[in-house]
Order: C-alpha cells, then structure tokens, then sequence
C-alpha cells in the first residue's frame, strides 16, 4: 500500500481558553489577538520541513491541503507549499499529493489545472492531483459562494479539469457557470493522460457516486477514525460493487491521526494534551457552519434530518484515552499502532492510500519529527506490503513511482533534478 | 383559501399559488422561511382577493424546480410570466423580507405592473455600518430570537413548527432549511445585488413598514427606499422584530388597508 504523511498546518499555540472566548476556529477567528505573522512564517517552515523529513524517511507521499480563514488549517494556497516540496523532493520516489486546490474556489478553475500541471512538471511527474469539493466553510462563508451553486460549480469546473488537461486542441467552455472562449493549457502536465486524481469526501453518498462515475481515488478525509468510518466506507464499496467496478483497495484513501511512543504510556505521556488541544480547539465551529441552507442537495438534507446516524459526538467531553479508545487516533507503541492501522484501517476500511496525520495540534516541531521518525522506522515498513498479496494495481498512483520506494530514499531527497 | 399551481419558465418552474378573500388584487410575496398562511394573510383577505405565491423551490412538492433558475433576473421574469398567467394587469404588491426585495425588483422593471407597493423589512441594500445579520449562518435553535420579538408567540410557532409530533417537527425543519436556501440563492452572500441601479425605474406610491426592534435588518435600511423613491412614506410598528406583519397582524393590515386605499 501507499502510505503518505498529511500535514494541516495549525496554529500550535492557541490558548488555552480559546474554545471559551471564541466562536470558531474557522471563518471568524481574530488575527490580531490570536496570531502574529513573524511565529506564522516558523510555523510554514516547520511545516515544509516536517514534511520533507517524512519524504526522507520513507513515507511514499507527502499530502498538504487548502482551508482559508481557519486557524487549524491555514496553507489558503497549498500550491505554494507543494511547489516548495516538489522541488526540494526531486530525484527521491516521493509523490506531491495535493488534497488539494479548491475549484469551486478557484475563479476560474482552470488556475487549478495550470498549478497542478506545473507541479507535475516540476516534480517530474509525481504528482497526485486531489480535486476537493471544499468545505462550506472555505467555499460560502469565506469566499462568498451560493450554497445552492457549490456542488453543480464543482462539477462543472471538474469536467473542464479533466478537459483542459487532455484536449489536444484549443476549445471553448461554454458552461453554465464558467464561460472560457480559448482553453489552451500551458504547461501541460507529464503524466498521461492526466495525474492521478483523489476526490476527498465526507461521506455524502453523491460523492460515492460521483467519484465511481469518474474512476477516482475516494479519499475519506476523516477526523473521527476508522472505527466511526466503517459504516460510510462500506456504503462506497456497495457503490463500487454496485457499478460494476473492481474492488481495488487502491479506489480509496482514509486519513488517520497516529501518535507513536516507546510504550502504550509513554505515547500518552507525549501526546495526550496534543490530541486533546487538536479536538477541543481545532475542530470548535458552530455546527450550522458545516451546512448552510441549500448547500446539501433536498434528497440529502430529508435524509439528513431524518436520521440521527450522522450526528458527531461532541468531541470536547472526551479526554486522550476516549479517543484513543474510540479510534480517533491510534496511538501507543510502535506494535500496538501497526496492529490497530492493520485491523481497524487496512482492513477494516479495505483502504489502499492511507495518510496519516502525525502532527497532531499543537505538537511541537522536535516531538513532529519524532513521532514521524517512529513511525517511518517502526510502523511504516510492515504496512508497505499489505495489499502485494492481490495483484492490484495502484491506478491511483503516478506511474513512475508505483513499483518504487521499498529502500530509503534519503540519499536523492534534495537533489536536483537533471 | 384556494390554491392553484402555475408553470411558468417554459413549463420548469412551479409555483404555487395560495388564495383568498374578494376585492382588488393583492399579491403578498413571502420571506426566506417560506409562506405560512396566518392570521395576517386573513385579515387581508377581508379587503382584497390575497395571492400569495411560494418562490421557486420554496413548495415541498417541487423543491428542485429553483434549479432552473440561475439568478435574480431569472426570477424577476419567473413573476413576470406568473402575474401574466394571472391575469394581473396592476395590483397592490406587498413583500417581506427577501419577497420585500422581490417586489421591488419587480416594482423597478414593470412600473405599470404595480399599482401600489410596500414593503416590509425589506432587503436589498447594504451599510457596512449597521450589517444586515445573515440569518443563514445563525443556530438554528436562535433563528427565532433574532427574527421575533417574542420568540415563544403563537406566530413564532407556525413560522418555525416547533411542535410535539416530532415528524412534523422535522419536516418543518426540512422545509425550512430549503426555504431559507432556495430564496438565498438569488442574494448570497450579501443581499445586495444591484437594486439601486434599478430603484429609480419604481413608479408606485410606496410605503416601508419597519418593526422598531427588527434585530435582522436594522429599520434604518427604510433611508435607503425612501431617498430613492419619490414620496416613499415609513410607518414603523412598535411591539415588533423583524416580521410586524405577524407579531401585530392587525396593526399591519390596516396600514396596508389604509395605504392601498388612499
């Protein structure tokens, strides 16, 4: 399997009060009380490098993501951050997974095919092109799109993705939301016909269906683990079933939060106030920012009001052991994260492409590269060959770096490329 | 009260069209919580024949018909082609809300279609000053506070169906979300989409009517109507939020009575 480290970029010093005095991390946060561009910039940093130790250390991609006014998430342009990545990785067997550029927040969306191409050609190739939906938080409340509009925007910017990438001659867009009379493409990607896409989800099933429809990778990005996944990952795998598609393990992605220590108790010891700090502050959002009215389609807001399933658990009663419990994070010692991820993720959830978040809050940068270093030495190696056994082809995958990455790659990790 | 269904935009758009009463034309164009008939709509209906059509998407039986629609001129010819199909060669319009908004729109692009025109709370316009609250974005569970004076009332109940039979409850809740969301189609994010271009095209008499405590749209929104229509009257109402046609139905009515009368 494919095993990529995710990196979100928060704020690692939020106070300690913040849930208390404020109303939400995303959207409305204050800048001026809360952060200061100088410590800012040492997070970017940390972030880029945390990253780039990860593509060091063995892991096969290395994933950053675009969330905007949001102070547990704020790379607004993940774009720049692969750009640095893609660079400083030439040479090593490390895929730019990009989770990605928002279309239906990129005017027009066509700025999305041109940056991912340019990656793809700066990286030689290994870029993972992750096409998100967005959040209604980033795409109403911050950048001022019609609920209403935001599924079919999306849609429509990604069939003109999809087009601009391949179409050997220039063409006109006539859409009904985007109207471009001469689409020519410059760069255009190397990988072909066009770079592995993902399609990150939150389990709606007209995702499931869209992304079966289109061939992607369906990317579970989920920060409630794997246990509370089951249920919606098996509605994906009926729809595959369903479609009469194969059920390649490679067709899905699932995002993990993993803290690795010495012990079951010294990963407490390290991580508890972390993991706490990351769902007590990070994830505190006025639930009505998640949906605004007409953002979920009627079928799916009937469903949604009639059924209690999809209800989250209010995170901030629970403490390090609930979540650890429950799955929200898998952490403990080496041993015990590998059987978990094995069970709970690997075949519980039939996935593939798994990324793991391993900086978790307010973890700090020395403790960051610790855990990732674990990880990569302890936990990562006996995960690599799970799924070898089915013959399946990673589809998913730049091709170039399907069969690679069993040794370290850190030696070509920096060099340039020819 | 009868009801009928008209299809307008080539046959894809329905709307649902409640009415009562005898006398002139009235049309009453509902607010982003959808159309309940009330006791105000009744009290009217003793005046004047009442139609009170539902906005596109807003009627449970079509809800994907607002989907045809791109924009507010979509919309603007939807009511064209709907007062036509009435046979509506000049009527008193009275809106609240978002349908206040509408029937200016409407009031600015056919004059002659309007023989009279007031609007309750409407919307339209932007202060940076004095922030129309975006009701979207609100908890649910405090939508009522900001819209009612009194959010436990009688009318605040029909508006919002917090009742027993939990059912109901949640279909309400259905069919409220998709009001609000149909309706903020045309004025997202912010509810001002150009009609002081248009504003001056109004040829009516009209007159604002404004609940003192309006805690949505702050009553100091009523300058920017009566600045730009000419002898544009406000009456405010006090005892009342952001819907004075439902917290003092009689109050309301007979301002209109009286206005449309003159």
């Amino acid at each position: 399997m494919k095993i990529s480290a995710f990196h979100l970029m928060p704020h690692r010093e939020l106070p300690d009060d913040f849930e208390k005095r404020y109303e939400s991390v995303w959207v409305t946060p204050p800048w001026w009380e809360l952060a200061d561009a100088e410590r800012v910039g040492q997070y970017y940093n940390w972030t880029l490098d945390e990253l780039l130790f990860a593509a060091r250390a063995g892991f096969d991609g290395v994933c950053t993501n675009e969330h905007h006014q949001n102070a547990y998430g704020f790379m607004p342009s993940p774009n720049i951050m692969g750009a640095v990545l893609a660079k400083a990785t030439n040479g090593s067997h490390v895929a730019i997974v990009q989770m990605g550029a928002t279309l239906p927040t990129s005017n027009p969306p066509i700025r999305v095919a041109e940056e991912y191409a340019m990656l793809d050609c700066i990286s030689g190739g290994r870029l993972v092109a992750g096409l998100p939906l967005g959040s209604a938080m980033d795409v109403n409340l911050c950048y001022g799109i019609t609920p209403m509009e935001h599924r079919e925007r999306y849609r429509e910017a990604f069939a003109l993705t999809l087009k601009a990438w391949q179409a050997r001659e220039l063409f006109a867009w006539n859409g009904r939301y985007y109207q471009l009379a001469n689409v020519n493409l410059w760069p255009r990607p190397i990988q072909q016909p066009h770079p592995p896409v993902w399609v990150p989800g939150s389990g709606s099933i007209s995702t499931f269906d869209f992304a079966v429809d289109n061939d992607v990778c369906y990317c579970f990005l989920s920060y409630s683990g794997a246990k509370a996944a089951k249920t919606m990952m098996q509605g994906y795998w009926d729809v595959v079933a369903k479609k009469g598609r194969e059920t390649n393990p490679y067709r899905a992605g699932f995002l993990q939060l993993v803290a690795v220590g010495e012990t079951d108790a010294a990963a407490e010891a390290k991580y508890a106030r972390h993991v706490e700090y990351f769902y007590h502050k990070c994830l505190h959002w006025p639930i009505q920012f998640l949906s605004p009215p007409g953002n979920q389609d009627y079928k799916s807001l009937v469903a949604a009001a009639k059924s209690n399933i999809r209800r989250a658990e209010d995170t901030k009663s629970l403490r390090y052991r609930d979540f650890v419990e429950k799955g929200y994070v898998i952490a403990g010692s080496a041993a015990t994260v590998r059987d978990r991820i094995k069970e709970e993720v690997v075949k519980g959830l039939r996935v593939g492409n798994l990324m793991v978040l391993l900086q978790i809050g307010s973890m700090p940068h020395d403790l960051t590269l610790e855990n990732m270093d674990r990880f990569a030495r302890e936990v990562l190696p006996s995960l690599r060959g799970e799924w070898d056994d089915g013959g399946w082809v990673n589809h998913w995958w730049p091709e170039r770096l399907r069969g690679a990455a069993t040794a370290r790659t850190a030696a070509a990790v920096g060099a340039g490329r020819a | 009260m009868s009801e009928r269904t008209i299809a307008v935009w080539d046959g894809k758009v329905r709307i649902r069209v409640r009415s009562s009463g005898a006398g002139p034309a009235l049309v009453f164009l509902h607010g982003p919580w959808g159309l309940t008939w009330d006791p105000f709509l009744d009290e009217l209906a003793k005046s004047f024949t009442v139609l009170a059509p539902e906005h596109p998407g807003t009627t449970p039986e079509t809800p994907d018909d607002v989907h045809q629609l791109d924009n507010l001129w979509d919309l603007v010819l939807c009511y064209d082609e709907l007062f036509q199909a009435l046979g509506l060669e000049s009527a008193a319009l009275v809106g609240h809300a978002f349908g206040g908004m509408l029937a200016c729109e409407l009031a600015a692009a056919y004059p002659s279609r309007v023989r009279r025109l007031a609007l309750i709370a409407p919307l339209g316009f932007w202060r940076d000053a004095d922030r129309v609250v975006n009701w979207m974005m609100l908890d649910p569970a405090r939508l009522p506070d900001y819209v009612f004076r009194d959010p436990k009332s009688e009318a605040a109940r029909r508006m919002f169906g917090t009742g027993d039979d939990p059912d109901a409850a949640t279909m309400a809740r259905v069919r409220l979300a998709w009001a609000m969301g149909a309706t903020g189609k045309f004025i997202w994010p912010i509810p001002d989409k150009g009609l002081k271009k248009r504003i001056h095209r109004v040829a009516a008499p009209t007159l604002l009517i404004w609940g003192k405590e309006d805690r949505l749209v702050p009553p100091v929104y009523a300058d920017e109507f009566t600045r730009r229509i000419a002898g544009a009257r406000v009456q405010t109402v006090d005892g009342a939020g952001h819907v004075p046609h439902l917290e003092r139905p009689d109050v309301v009515a007979r301002m209109l009575k009286e206005f449309v009368a003159e």
